[in-house]
């Protein structure tokens, strides 16, 4: 990823199609001129198309309600931001806090299980080992929808056990969550561990450490890179998941708290009478639906794309 | 080193097999068993009718317009997204002109990189709520906005895109294949990257043109990752729930107009959701099952190369 950026500047780049004299450039160079403007051309609109509506739904979050409903070309007439509190007054902030709460334990949980299983299918023989191994990876196949029937009976049921577990509630979405996302992690981790030399792990070993503690104090730290990616991986997925929460998240009975996720919440508003009549406030909930993402995406985007590209190449 | 190891293995294990098993592997297994009752999904009752769901999905109109529709687009979102991304990604890694530096992407590739992939950290729900916006049918849409200032549509008669029946289905397709290009695109530069320069460089010096080397080098070279692409966006096609039960017109789920749009997931999830036919749902789920596994063993099948090494 990194050499991309420094090509850009390379000396004796702009000669080469333009000035006609012996040098190996000229070679290379040739129906580069013609491709370049056509390239740049569908490259330029290509990125117009990403950031035009994408600036449009943040300009639109200082309209108001006639200027929406009029045309798309319309100026904001000025900026205030009174759609944003009264988006988050909806509901936004609440559904923002679930999403934080319920992410934060089904990550954490994901990478912790996903790596314990993963380093004792690479790492130990025993009988079984394969088996198991592909039992997780047969489960990435298929699309998530397939279990969405009993798998709501499901958390109802550990509802019944504790009431914590149950539908509608941050624990029961969590482990389901890590249970979906497990499959994915076991099989990038696997091929991590794999990766990694053993004789740093049988010194340890020789040295009378723990199997446990060798995991945690040396396999683990070896295997940050591995980690990074696979964790970006699963905060996005996971962030991303909408039919989960909309199967499992619905308030039981009236009355109830709302534990939506963001995107859920979002939807859910856009699509019933809440917005209706207040479409600035519909686009001012996008906004604070996005703009965290895409700063935390801006600062961290080198190691966000290798660490998608890498876990999804693995 | 040996003594303490399968209890160790079994500690490890465990907390991870009882989850993946009990909320992941046993949802998917009692599929199959409800598939074969009337179950309603609001009560306990159920009886067993053996395959009457499947006989009844058979002359299911709706099913087998969904079944349709999400055979056309795991057919065109791969293709689409995979070409666009492929051809970018050219681009940006040895699209640009050669100096002495040799073969290199085209100026601002970064740039580019980072503003394609905005769509993929952005929630498939936001999207919708976003497109929705953006297709609304009347001048207040930015589609039909831009359509009015290349004068292709009047304020008086826009297009109505998701309304109507021929578009609708389009209209999804364009934002699944908006949203992924920039994915694919980064993946492939990625893979691009680890192809040597060299032979890039040896081909041009043997006279060899741009396209040449994409489609002589770049693409045989890039087939594994291609293959994998293949899959994921094959999944996404599966799927695209999110996106058809938010953005079409239709009480839950979406799905319309008239069906138009309707997808296995959206039939299934108002099948049981809102029409209490778990059972019945469950015996989509099954066909799908069968289809996913039938179309990864054919296309892994069918897209096999011998790998190259480099």
């Amino acid at each position: 990823m990194s050499t991309l950026d420094t090509t850009a500047s390379v000396p004796g780049q702009r000669t080469a199609g333009s000035k006609p004299k012996p040098h190996r450039g000229q070679r290379f160079g040739d129906g580069g001129g013609v491709l370049n403007v056509f390239s740049h051309g569908f490259l330029a609109i290509w990125a117009i198309m990403i950031v035009l509506p994408l600036g449009w739904v943040v300009l639109g979050s200082f309209k108001t309600d006639s200027q929406i409903n009029g045309s798309a070309w319309s100026w904001p007439s000025s900026f205030h931001f009174d759609a944003f509190s009264r988006a988050w007054s909806k509901g936004i902030g609440g559904f923002f806090l679930n999403t934080i709460i319920v992410l934060l334990g089904s990550v954490t949980l994901t990478m912790l299980f996903g790596s314990m299983a993963a380093y004792v299918l690479a790492r130990y023989e025993f009988k079984g080992n394969r088996f198991i191994y592909y039992l997780f990876v047969a489960g990435s196949m298929f699309p998530v929808y397939l279990a969405l029937v009993p798998l709501f009976f499901m958390v109802r049921n550990l509802g019944e056990i504790s009431p914590y577990l149950g539908l509608n509630s941050y624990a029961g979405l969590i482990l389901v969550y890590v249970a979906y996302s497990l499959p994915f992690t076991v099989f990038f981790m696997y091929s991590f561990f794999r990766t990694l030399p053993s004789a740093v792990h049988e010194a340890a070993m020789l040295d009378g450490c723990s199997h446990t503690r060798t995991f945690f104090q040396i396999m683990v730290p070896m295997a940050k890179p591995g980690l990074i990616s696979v964790g970006i991986f699963n905060v996005l997925g996971q962030w991303n998941q909408y039919i989960l929460p909309v199967t499992l998240m619905q308030p039981t009975q009236a009355g109830e708290a709302d534990h939506s996720m963001l995107a859920q919440g979002l939807v859910n508003l856009a699509l019933q009478s809440g917005y209706k009549s207040d479409a600035p406030a519909l686009f001012a909930g996008m906004t604070i639906a996005m703009l965290p993402v895409l700063v935390v995406y801006l600062s961290f985007q080198r190691q966000v794309q290798a660490g998608l590209t890498s876990a999804t190449l693995k | 080193m040996r003594h303490g190891k399968y209890p160790f293995i079994v500690g490890f294990l465990f907390l991870p097999i009882v989850l993946y098993v009990g909320l992941v592997l046993w949802p998917y297994a009692q599929t199959f068993g409800y598939s074969l009752t009337d179950w309603s999904g609001a009560s306990q009752d159920m009886n067993f009718v053996g395959l009457a769901n499947y006989t009844r999905l058979l002359d299911d109109e709706v099913f087998a317009g969904a079944l349709w529709h999400n055979l056309l687009l795991l057919i065109l979102l791969p293709v689409i997204t995979i070409l666009i991304a492929l051809f970018f990604a050219f681009m940006l890694n040895v699209g640009g002109k050669g100096g002495t530096g040799g073969v290199q992407g085209v100026k601002g590739a970064g740039f580019y990189k980072v503003v394609f992939f905005f769509p993929q950290v952005l929630s498939i729900a936001i999207l919708a709520v976003l497109w929705g916006a953006v297709y609304r049918t009347d001048e207040s849409g930015l589609a039909n906005g831009i359509l009015i200032k290349l004068g292709l549509a009047t304020a008086h008669d826009p297009v109505a895109f998701l309304s109507d029946p021929d578009m609708v289905l389009w209209c999804v397709l364009a934002v699944l294949v908006w949203s992924g290009v920039g994915f694919y695109l980064v993946l492939f530069s990625a893979a691009m990257q680890g192809i040597p320069k060299d032979i890039y460089e040896a081909a041009l010096l043997d006279g060899a043109k741009r396209g040449q080397t994409f489609f002589k080098i770049t693409l045989p070279l890039l087939w594994e990752t291609v293959q994998t692409a293949w899959v994921y966006l094959a999944i996404v096609a599966m799927d695209a729930f999110a996106l058809v039960a938010s953005i079409t017109p239709g009480a839950y789920f979406g799905g319309g107009p008239d069906h138009h749009s309707e997808l296995i997931s959206t039939y299934l999830m108002r099948s049981f959701l809102r029409n209490g036919e778990a059972g019945y749902a469950c015996a989509m789920g099954v066909v799908i099952f069968f289809f996913t596994l039938i179309l990864t063993v054919v296309s892994l099948w069918a897209t096999k190369r011998d790998k190259i090494e480099y």
